[in-house]
């Protein structure tokens, strides 16, 4: 008996019950659509994830200025005003693999143009720091090491800030005015979107730190030379665990801590942050998987079900087979092949069907989906193996009959 | 393969198709051994048409099943064409009853979604016949049963005379040395029993070995010889001028 004989076969017996071919196949259709649809929607999820923690960086190390305790009552973040641009310098100077260290300070407050007017955040950079955080400009230009050493009185917009002050309009050139400050327009930010915690990332405006210092009341306090946060940007493939030591280290030192004395600073590494949300959306996958899995199996012990029935309702064509010289070989390939074939069926209706199950997510709930090649190889290859296991026991129990009886059976 | 039905060899022609010795057949039902055959001796020869009878019970299917090679002996042994059946495995009776033997069931066994062509086709299936060849075989079997007309038909669609003589093409389709029939009139009414009995006498005419089991005298009476079974015993041989059946 060869393939193709086996194959016909198995093809007309499943057209002489199509109902049931088709409800036996349920299960497989099920399951291998699960798996095709769940993957695309974790590998898609994940792939977002992916992308915006790309945008942060992830050979980023971001130092903040810490509390400070008086009498052993610690007063908050930023309390401290320890971290200076001489500590952005020293890094820079004294630990390997550092390829940038962008001071910054920050602030709240309302931006005003014209008669509009916007609450925002404002950054006072050195030009290092849009390089750290990969920062394009769309139009206009960026800030210098000039605007910086001169403190001009210049301004970078992000996209938000400049639809709410601007709406469609050109914004370079425009002046604007911080507190009583005012200021030139000179680029606008390309767009970040929103960042992994759901923040607009395009509402800040950047200005030159000098010029941050100089005309932000409150600001420059008692020590000039403050900042509230810097950027450490490490060499791609730095060990980041020892950068973040040595960095501790340095700092400690130069604030002059004790041993028993608390960080007055704070420290994270955004690789930290990539490696969670890739463990939890890794987790997710595999959960998934498992959900799919057991669809199989269960499709398969239907199959199995239905081949059992099958054979004892064929039980005289066994016979016959047998009688006109059949091996025992060829009955047992040709209930195989027929339960194969029923899995892979399925398989294929259930690759269709996941594909646009995938597809229609991404258009009604909006989630981004990403169809997975394995996911479909890995999802045919094990409803072909489900069709050989679960096919296995009926194909041996129709192999071993006895012809003689096989042909009494009514 | 082809060895089994082209033997040239003069010893194995002189030598009768089908030589039975001491054949021996027992079943164990719980405690009880039934003795289904007792040395059974018999030797057919080539072109012989012979009617084996019996009431039920009597040995006569477990006769027909071992030689048919469906079912192994206890005890003595058969020799189909000059050889020995006994010691072959079990792929080898396969190829056996697919070339050298030809069935014929009383309830005809056709597959009912196939057409009469595909199911005269099924036994070269399993001969490694090409596809390009097996319409042109089945077409031949079906016009030597006189129904080359009907090859697209479904057995449900045929009478039960016509699905007998489907039936017989297709154990005839590999050209078989022995055809076995088993009670293949049992469900067909006389006159239709006779059209079959008829069609077996012209197939005897051309030369085809046929052996055939009833447990009905009008049926054995086309017969050439009849072996009578009573007890798991052949208690007589009979050769006999046969009736014409048409």
């Amino acid at each position: 008996m060869t393939a193709l004989d086996a194959l016909r076969a198995a093809l007309d017996s499943l057209r002489a019950n199509p109902l049931r071919s088709a409800l036996t196949m349920l299960g497989i259709v099920i399951g291998v659509a699960a798996v095709i649809a769940m993957v695309a929607v974790g590998a898609g999820a994940r792939d977002q994830v992916l992308r915006q923690i790309a945008s942060l960086g992830t050979n980023l190390i971001l130092v903040g200025q810490g509390s400070i305790a008086r009498g052993g009552v610690k007063l908050g973040a930023g309390t401290a005003s320890s971290l200076t641009e001489d500590d952005a310098l020293a890094v820079l100077a004294e630990i390997p693999d550092v390829m940038v260290t962008a001071p910054s300070v920050r602030w709240g407050l309302q931006i005003v143009a014209g008669n509009q007017n916007w609450g925002t955040v404002l950054f006072g950079i050195t030009p290092d720091y849009m390089d750290a955080r990969d920062w394009t400009v769309e139009a206009g230009r960026g800030l210098s090491d000039d605007d910086v050493a001169q403190a001009n009185k210049v301004v970078v917009l992000g996209r938000t800030v400049v639809r709410s002050l601007f709406g469609g309009g050109d914004p370079i050139g425009q002046p604007v005015r911080v507190f009583s400050t005012p200021l030139t327009v000179v680029g606008v930010l390309g767009e970040k979107g929103q960042n992994t915690q759901g923040q607009d990332q395009d509402d800040v405006i950047f200005v030159p730190l000098s010029t941050a210092k100089r005309n932000i009341p409150g600001m420059a306090k008692s020590n000039p030379r403050f900042i509230h946060s810097m950027v450490v940007k490490m060499r791609d493939g730095s060990d980041m665990a020892e950068a973040q030591a040595q960095l501790r280290d340095l700092l400690r030192q130069r604030h002059r801590l004790i041993t028993d004395q608390d960080d007055d600073f704070w420290m994270r590494d955004l690789s930290e942050v990539s490696a969670t949300r890739d463990a939890s959306s890794r987790a997710l996958s595999f959960l998934l998987a498992a959900v799919a899995a057991v669809s199989l199996l269960v499709g398969g012990i239907g199959i199995m079900n239905i081949m059992l029935v099958s054979v004892t309702e064929r039980t005289r064509e066994i016979g016959l087979r047998l009688a006109i010289g059949a091996r025992r070989r060829d009955i047992l390939i040709q209930f195989l092949i027929e339960s194969t074939t029923l899995s892979l069926i399925g398989a294929a209706v259930g690759v269709v069907l996941g594909i646009a199950t995938a597809a229609g997510v991404a258009a009604l709930a909006g989630w981004p989906t990403l169809i997975r090649l394995d996911s479909v190889v890995l999802a045919v290859a094990v409803s072909g193996v489900v069709g050989v296991f679960f096919g296995l026991y009926p194909a041996r129990r129709a192999a071993r009959l006895n012809p003689i009886e096989a042909l009494r059976h009514e | 393969m082809d060895s089994d039905r082209a033997q040239s060899d003069p010893a194995a022609v002189a030598a009768p198709l089908v030589a039975v010795e001491a054949l021996t057949r027992r079943y164990r039902m719980g405690p009880q051994t039934v003795h289904a055959l007792e040395g059974v001796t018999v030797a057919i020869h080539r072109g012989e048409f012979v009617a084996v009878m019996g009431p039920s019970g009597s040995g006569k299917s477990t006769f027909m099943n071992l030689l048919g090679c469906l079912d192994r002996p206890d005890a003595g042994q058969y020799r189909l064409n000059g050889r020995e059946v006994a010691g072959l495995s079990s792929d080898a009776l396969a190829a056996l009853r697919n070339r050298s033997i030809g069935f014929v069931f009383q309830s005809f066994n056709l597959l009912p979604r196939q057409t009469a062509l595909a199911n005269v086709a099924l036994p070269m299936v399993y001969a490694a016949v090409g596809h390009g060849q097996r319409e042109e075989r089945a077409l031949a079997a079906l016009e030597a049963v006189g129904l080359r007309g009907r090859a697209g038909h479904r057995p449900t669609q045929l009478s039960g005379g016509q699905q007998q003589r489907v039936a017989i093409a297709r154990a005839l389709v590999n050209e078989p040395l022995l055809l076995l029939a088993d009670e293949p009139t049992g469900a067909l009414d006389t006159a239709t029993s006779i059209e079959i009995m008829a069609l077996f006498q012209r197939l005897n005419r051309r030369g085809i070995t046929i052996v055939l089991v009833t447990h009905e005298p009008e049926v054995a009476r086309f017969a050439g010889r009849v072996l009578h079974f009573r007890d798991g015993c052949l208690t007589a041989d009979l050769v006999q001028a046969p009736e014409a059946a048409a």
